[in-house]
């Protein structure tokens, strides 16, 4: 149906797609998940938080999920080069995550409040260390990462575990979480009411402000960074290998698409102006629209970061043919293309019977309801 | 090279992090019908009892859900993070049934249980069981796709060597689809899931029957188990002995070292019911052997012949004399990808490609094997007997075991006669017994697969990603870490809400709060 080269392309936006889904999905309840502890100052109030996103969460968590079950599908080498090469960042946000699920729903079951106050912490920790660390890992591929293949096609990490945390991958980690929190921030505007709104209010407002200010100084860095160029030529609709090609590094590199086509602006542009009118919303406690705002914000943050490098996704500053991009570490056409219909056809059903399940659990989530339902509430 | 080393941690690593999901899994498959079960009684009938019994069971569910979720996460994470060489080379085919089980059935599973908690109120009757049955279907087709990736590996049909790209790539989606070892596979799993939750509901039951507690609440669920499980226990074994069948026709090297047919009999060949497999002196001690039956299961009729260790090996043998061929011919296109010459001859050779890579173990240069190093590859390429042969027969006798217990549960529930402390007390005592029988299972399908991580295509050895021994040391000791913490918790709300029964849904109408009303007081909840 689609050539390969059309495939591949399509592949790139989708996997922006799904990493967009899990950032207004997943993200908005790890967003709830990282206030937790400083929204919610009693019990009642951090269970009216919790139940919020109760019925939700699980079901957002999906998005992660199949994000990565998509990238092993749709690109094998970034999922083996970046998963291995990431070990211990990959385990961190692993471990972190164990204590979501579990944090959700082990929490209420027990009087206790050592066993609440534990498990708030615990999903606090499931929530804000993978925002972080998703941030400080796209920082580094923005940059490049030291890795390369050999022969046989082995990814090889030859970097250290604390050179991720330079100052400008913690800026982009930084992103992430103020951009997490101030989406879930402006979910509980939505959703919650009194003390708990108003606290959210303000939280969304401060993490706004740091996203932009963190978006526009990253933005500030990548223009003068070292970027990637491709500089033999190139069939982007045959099968190759990454190992095929010759890339470089050069200083302003990752401007070039934007130079190239101007209208790619309206990307980060969309990213500024989504945070101010998150900002804006959140003040005159408009969740709905802060909650669209915020989710806007996102779109035009992680897009940018994606075209910036395209076609690269994953540079390697130590060996930059082997640097991955969306020509060269893409599976079969006919994997892209199974692949593809079942995306096609599968996505707007997920999307149909989610937005059901939030209308039948629609409505503010009260410290009243919570003590009427004490038994089935988390 | 990789060390040996790393690859045995690596292995030791998924292996327990593997089995540890699975001891979640099989509840939840099996718990999930059973709910949908007895919500269809209860908007059937409107009985409020069966409601309860929807929910009080559903709140076990919840607990052993939230870690099956948890550890499932770490499966995700793991082909990517030790297993990177693994997932370039077969992430072409390997990596979508995994992507499908997200759109398909995990997205589903997931949006729905949160209804299925939180729904109660919002939703009419139809409409919550209708969210049941979803979260019951959405945990089944996730096993569906989960075993059509499995069972791939176990007999990677549909699929071909790319040397431009250096992997295996798809070549026919539905051949991977309907593999019939995944679907053997797959049916089998879920019985096994479906005895594991009727076991789970039976024994609980049978605890408040034998503590005379909550009889009215008890004695249904316990019926319901009973029926349930009677049912699946007798298709556990039926597709069992399916599995068996399709092992035979694909997996021989597995097939001959569970039932340690050292020497090809005629056939139809006997079955080794029980012995001491030795593998030194390739016999089997005090050996009870039935003549004909192996054949009979084994190939569905009475002239096929199904190979013996020695047979096979002899197969092997040859097969890796052709992979070393294979080896260099690919070696020598890497450098020539045009030449037709080159490609024709790669093509000829290529189905025994894997064969020849198990040499890597010993050499980096496939080549220069030694024919002492070709006897090592030959042995490696049958699994050990002796695990595969016991945990094989711990597996059949706790299903026989299963069937035993339902039917007769079956009989006296029928008759309204549970009055019997004996069963009761079976039932109880045999609550873990599936979840042993199910680990077993999954250890001959995982361990019967060695040398390979795809069956004649990829061997273990080369799977892994390039990590240090410190690194799976680090990862080892944090999972044991957080899983001992996470089960510790997951037993403690298991048992505590176990004892507290129905009791704990607060309606007021059970056990505990007619007997004391503070003994479950509001905070414990």
């Amino acid at each position: 149906m689609f050539d390969y080269v059309t495939l591949k392309f399509i592949w790139w936006l989708l996997v922006g797609v799904l990493l967009l889904g899990f950032a207004i999905m997943d993200g908005h309840d790890m967003g709830v998940g990282g206030l937790l502890p400083f929204v919610g100052k009693n019990d009642d109030e951090r269970r009216a938080i919790l139940n919020s996103v109760g019925p939700h969460w699980e079901g957002n968590q999906v998005w992660f999920v199949t994000a990565g079950g998509a990238i092993f599908a749709a690109w094998p080498l970034v999922y083996a080069a970046a998963f291995s090469g990431f070990y211990f960042a990959m385990l961190a946000v692993l471990w972190a995550l164990f204590f979501r699920p579990v944090g959700f729903d082990y929490r209420s079951k027990v009087g206790d409040p050592r066993w609440r106050n534990a498990w708030d912490w615990g999903i606090f920790v499931g929530s804000a260390v993978p925002a972080l660390v998703f941030g400080v890992a796209i920082g580094n591929v923005i940059q490049g990462v030291p890795f390369h293949f050999e022969d046989n096609m082995m990814p090889v990490y030859t970097g250290s575990f604390w050179a991720l945390f330079n100052p400008f991958a913690l800026i982009a980690g930084v992103v992430s979480l103020a951009m997490l929190v101030s989406h879930g921030a402006n979910y509980l505007i939505l959703r919650t009411e009194g003390d708990i709104q108003r606290r959210a209010g303000r939280a969304s407002v401060i993490a706004s402000v740091v996203m932009l200010a963190g978006f526009a100084i990253g933005g500030f860095i990548v223009a003068g960074m070292q970027g990637y160029l491709i500089t033999s030529p190139i069939d982007p609709g045959a099968a190759q290998s990454p190992l095929d090609k010759v890339a470089i590094q050069q200083a302003g590199a990752w401007l070039g698409n934007f130079k190239q086509h101007p209208l790619l602006i309206a990307l980060p542009a969309l990213g500024f102006l989504g945070g101010l009118l998150s900002i804006v919303f959140a003040l005159s406690k408009r969740g709905g629209l802060a909650f669209i705002s915020s989710a806007v914000a996102e779109l035009g943050i992680i897009f940018t970061a994606g075209t910036a490098i395209f076609p690269f996704v994953m540079p390697s500053s130590s060996d930059p043919r082997s640097s991955l991009t969306a020509w060269d570490c893409v599976s079969s056409q006919r994997t892209l293309s199974i692949m593809f219909w079942v995306a096609l056809v599968m996505t707007p059903i997920i999307i149909a019977y989610t937005t059901w399940a939030y209308r039948v659990m629609r409505g503010k989530v009260t410290v009243e309801f919570i003590k009427a339902n004490d038994r089935s509430a988390y | 090279m990789i060390s040996e080393s790393l690859v045995d941690l690596s292995r030791l690593q998924f292996a327990s992090t593997a089995f540890y999901h699975f001891l979640f899994v099989p509840l939840t498959l099996g718990m999930s019908f059973l709910l949908a079960i007895m919500e269809t009684v209860y908007v059937i009938t409107g009985k409020t009892i069966y409601r309860d019994m929807t929910k009080f069971w559903g709140k076990l569910f919840g607990i052993n859900f939230a870690l099956g979720v948890t550890t499932g996460l770490t499966m995700e994470f793991q082909f990517g993070t030790n297993w990177a060489y693994y997932s370039h080379y077969v992430g072409d085919i390997f990596g979508a049934p995994l992507a499908i089980e997200g759109l398909l059935a995990f997205f589903l599973e997931s949006t729905m249980v949160g209804l299925f908690f939180f729904g109660w109120d919002r939703l009419t009757k139809i409409g919550h069981l209708a969210v049941t049955y979803l979260v019951a279907i959405g945990s089944n087709l996730s096993a569906v796709l989960i075993l059509i990736a499995n069972g791939w590996m176990q007999n990677p049909v549909g699929s071909e060597f790319n040397p431009v790209t250096m992997r295996m790539e798809m070549t026919s989606f539905w051949d991977i689809v309907f593999n019939p070892v995944a679907q053997s596979k797959f049916v089998h799993t879920i019985s096994a899931g479906y005895v594991t939750g009727s076991a789970f509901v039976l024994g609980v039951s049978a605890w408040y029957l034998l503590k005379g507690r909550d009889i009215e609440f008890a004695r249904r669920s316990f019926r319901i188990a009973a029926s349930f499980g009677l049912a699946s226990a007798l298709s556990v074994i039926v597709l069992g002995d399916e599995s068996g069948y399709t092992a035979a026709e694909t997996q021989e090297t597995k097939l001959a070292a569970m039932e340690a047919m050292w020497k090809t009999e005629p056939a139809p060949a006997g079955l080794t019911l029980f012995g001491f497999p030795d593998e030194k002196t390739r016999t089997t001690r005090m050996e009870i052997h039935i003549p004909y039956v192996m054949g009979l299961i084994g190939t569905r009729s009475t002239d096929k012949v199904i190979p013996g260790i020695d047979e096979l090996e002899i197969r092997i043998a040859k097969r890796i004399q052709t992979g070393i061929v294979a080896v260099k011919t690919l070696e020598k296109l890497r450098k020539a990808p045009k030449d037709a010459e080159l490609q024709a001859a790669f093509k000829a050779v290529q189905a025994d490609l894997g064969y020849g890579l198990l040499l890597k173990k010993y050499t980096a240069d496939v080549s220069q094997a030694t024919q002492e190093m070709i006897a090592k590859a030959v042995d490696d390429a049958i699994p050990a007997v002796a695990p595969l042969f016991w945990t094989f027969r711990i597996m059949v006798a706790l299903s026989i075991s299963f069937l035993a217990l339902f039917v007769v549960s079956f009989f006296f529930a029928a008759k309204n006669n549970l009055a019997k402390p004996w069963l009761l007390k079976w039932a109880l005592w045999s609550i873990p017994l599936p979840w042993i029988a199910c680990e077993m299972g999954w250890f001959v399908a995982e361990y019967g697969r060695q040398p390979w991580t795809i069956h004649g295509v990829l061997p273990t050895h080369l799977s892994t990603s390039t990590l240090s021994n410190g690194s799976l040391i680090f990862s080892l000791s944090g999972f044991l870490l957080f899983y001992t913490l996470l089960l510790v918790a997951e037993l403690f709300l298991m048992f505590k809400y176990a004892r507290f029964g129905p009791s704990s849904l607060g309606t007021g109408a059970y056990h505990l709060e007619a007997a004391n009303n503070t003994a479950v007081s509001g905070k414990e909840a």
